[in-house]
């Protein structure tokens, strides 16, 4: 079994971003996503500055994988994408328009394409998928039906931790909230390092907003049923980055590692994220 | 002027009944889903047996007016039998179109129905002329439904680059969400469009009065507290009222409908070729007159796009029936983004 880091979700500074990325290098993870995956209008690395994060973890062994954009609507952000599928990098397609651009060459399926049944497993296998990371929408269970159904050779990853990416949407929710448009955003998303957390009127901690995205308040923690991913047929667990404000990251990885290799009752460490953990999605935790 | 090209008044039929009021109102197509769970819009009380929706179809041929069946949610394998039935069973009752979200149900409708239309649910999230390119090469689609993410620029945009005809939300409820890529009601509730055909499900709601207000809540999770005499809105997870950076705030969106009243002559003039009405979930007589009004508007528009005015009446019409009895542009206009 692999361990995963899936792309950086939140708009962190160059600083913090070349930080990530240089401790990452070190840490017992075999497969790192790079790349934009919310919100276009971020661009605090260039183009050459991502080659290099990519140069440094490649050469300390990583595969890298570059993920897409999830909402592709205007023309330059379709020019952005075939500049990424030109480079020859394996891409992580999260909207149809890269599975299209990708045509015939290797690519990972993204959580944000909706795939749902073997049918549509087999088909994008014969478009050159070659891995499929479940929608967050299905619990382990789910994936397992759908894996029994998989093509051969045809790896599966799930998200097993983070705040779960639910929804997103044309408008700018960290934006609106602060009372501006998107057009005008100044790119207030920065702020907010996991996310701003949208409370119920009785503070329950419920979503938190990312550009215009929408996630789950709670972490999304699997560490307890590794083993039964494993049974199921997942190859890869996916751990979604979070800053040092919510959580110490690297000891995230290294328990998850521990647990891989089969060191039981291996925990992480609490997340100060208002949400705290949870299991999958909400329905399934305790509720009054 | 010479006239716009045919635009197709698409209206939505919950039952039998909806059916007949659409078709006599004016509609030039209707849509509809089959009592099986597969269809977006899984209300108890809701969607066609097959022998209604035979009838309905008959009714309406006969008025050479169109009927797609939506079979748009993405079938797990335990339903996958059921969803492949559900096509045959439209194909077999005449239907003019099946509209289908989930790439595999494409390709099947694609393998043993190659003559029976399809169109490309809204649900597919296709915001680009790439993705519809894909669905158009891989599946043959005639016609695509677009998300209510983008601005009347960028509509106008993806109807240049592509050949198949594309249909755009008129009016009714605003999903602000791209459509499909939508799990706020999976987290809350366990069931979502994708999964189940449903959003912020009835079974889920509870009405709670306190002496503050009347608290609306889902699975448990306060959505919003009414203020006595306040108007109550059903609990929509993203209609809800919420703290952000310790305001309470529609911190997603107000409740308001989509309508496209008052950018017929634009939308016509992009080549838009059909305009959806959402509500399969209303009434008959909600149906009669949103499908009358838009009837009235788009005929005034294609025959003097130049000079349009929303007609005296619909405007006011529209707006009685409107959630939150207010309406919106929705992503059109670039500033609500």
């Amino acid at each position: 079994m692999k361990l995963s880091v899936g792309p950086l979700l939140y708009h962190w500074s160059r600083p913090e971003v070349f930080a990530f990325y240089r401790e990452l290098a070190s840490q017992p993870v075999d497969c790192v996503y790079l790349g934009e995956v919310v919100c276009s209008k971020r661009r605090e690395l260039g183009h050459a500055e991502w080659a290099a994060i990519a140069r440094e973890l490649t050469a300390a062994g990583k595969e890298v994988i570059v993920s897409t954009l999830a909402l592709m609507e205007a023309e330059s952000e379709l020019a952005a994408l075939a500049r990424v599928v030109a480079d020859a990098v394996t891409i992580e397609a999260n909207d149809m328009a890269a599975v299209q651009l990708a045509g015939g060459r290797p690519f990972v399926i993204g959580p944000h394409l909706n795939v749902y049944n073997g049918k549509t497993l087999r088909l994008l296998a014969a478009l050159g998928a070659r891995r499929w990371v479940a929608p967050l929408e299905l619990d382990p269970p789910a994936v397992g039906a759908l894996l029994a159904e998989r093509p051969e050779g045809l790896e599966s990853e799930v998200f097993a931790y983070g705040r779960m990416p639910l929804a997103f949407s044309a408008r700018c929710f960290s934006a609106r909230v602060r009372r501006r448009n998107k057009d005008d955003c100044g790119f207030v998303c920065s702020e907010d390092h996991d996310g701003l957390t949208l409370y119920t009127r009785e503070r329950e901690p419920l979503f938190a907003l990312n550009g215009i995205q929408v996630q789950s308040a709670q972490v999304r923690n699997l560490i307890g049923v590794v083993d039964e991913l494993r049974d199921s047929g997942v190859e890869v667990v996916r751990l979604s980055p979070h800053s040092t404000a919510a959580v110490p990251f690297a000891a995230v990885i290294e328990a998850f590692a521990a647990a891989i290799r089969g060191e039981g009752g291996a925990q992480c460490p609490p997340n100060a994220l208002p949400g705290g953990y949870c299991s999958g999605l909400m329905r399934e935790e305790q509720r009054g | 002027m010479p006239e716009q090209p045919g635009v197709e008044l698409v209206c939505p039929a919950g039952t039998l009944p909806a059916l007949h009021a659409a078709v006599d109102n004016g509609a030039d197509a209707v849509y509809l889903g089959l009592r099986d769970g597969l269809n977006a819009r899984n209300f108890p009380g809701l969607n066609f047996s097959l022998a209604d929706a035979r009838r309905g179809i008959d009714y309406a041929h006969d008025r050479h007016v169109r009927v797609f069946v939506a079979l748009n949610v993405y079938p797990q394998p335990s339903r996958w039998p059921a969803a492949t039935a559900a096509v045959d069973a439209a194909a077999d009752a005449g239907a003019d179109a099946v509209i289908l979200a989930d790439p595999g149900l494409l390709a099947y409708a694609a393998e043993r129905h190659p003559g029976l239309n399809r169109h490309l649910s809204v649900q597919a999230s296709a915001s680009n002329w790439r993705a519809l390119e894909f669905y158009q090469q891989r599946f043959g689609i005639r016609r695509a439904v677009l998300p209510r993410v983008l601005s009347l620029a960028q509509v106008r945009r993806v109807i240049e680059r592509v050949s198949m005809e594309i249909e755009v939300f008129g009016f009714g409820s605003l999903c602000i969400m791209v459509e499909g890529r939508c799990a706020l009601s999976a987290h809350v509730t366990g069931e979502s469009p994708n999964t189940h055909g449903v959003c912020s499900p009835a079974h889920a709601v509870r009405w709670q009065e306190q002496p503050t207000g009347r608290q609306a809540r889902l699975n448990g999770v306060l959505i919003d507290e009414f203020a006595p005499r306040e108007p109550a809105g059903y609990p929509t997870l993203c209609k809800g009222r919420f703290e952000a950076l310790g305001a309470i705030m529609h911190a997603l969106e107000e409740p308001a409908s989509l309508s496209v009243l008052d950018l017929l002559p634009q939308l016509l003039a992009a080549g838009v070729r059909a305009i959806k009405v959402e509500g399969r979930q209303r009434s008959p007589a909600y149906v009669a007159q949103v499908t009358r009004a838009l009837r009235v508007a788009l005929d005034s528009c294609r025959r003097d796009p130049g000079n349009y005015r929303p007609p005296a009446g619909c405007g006011a019409a529209l707006e009685r029936l409107a959630e939150g009895r207010t309406h919106t542009l929705g992503a059109y206009s670039r500033p609500w983004q």
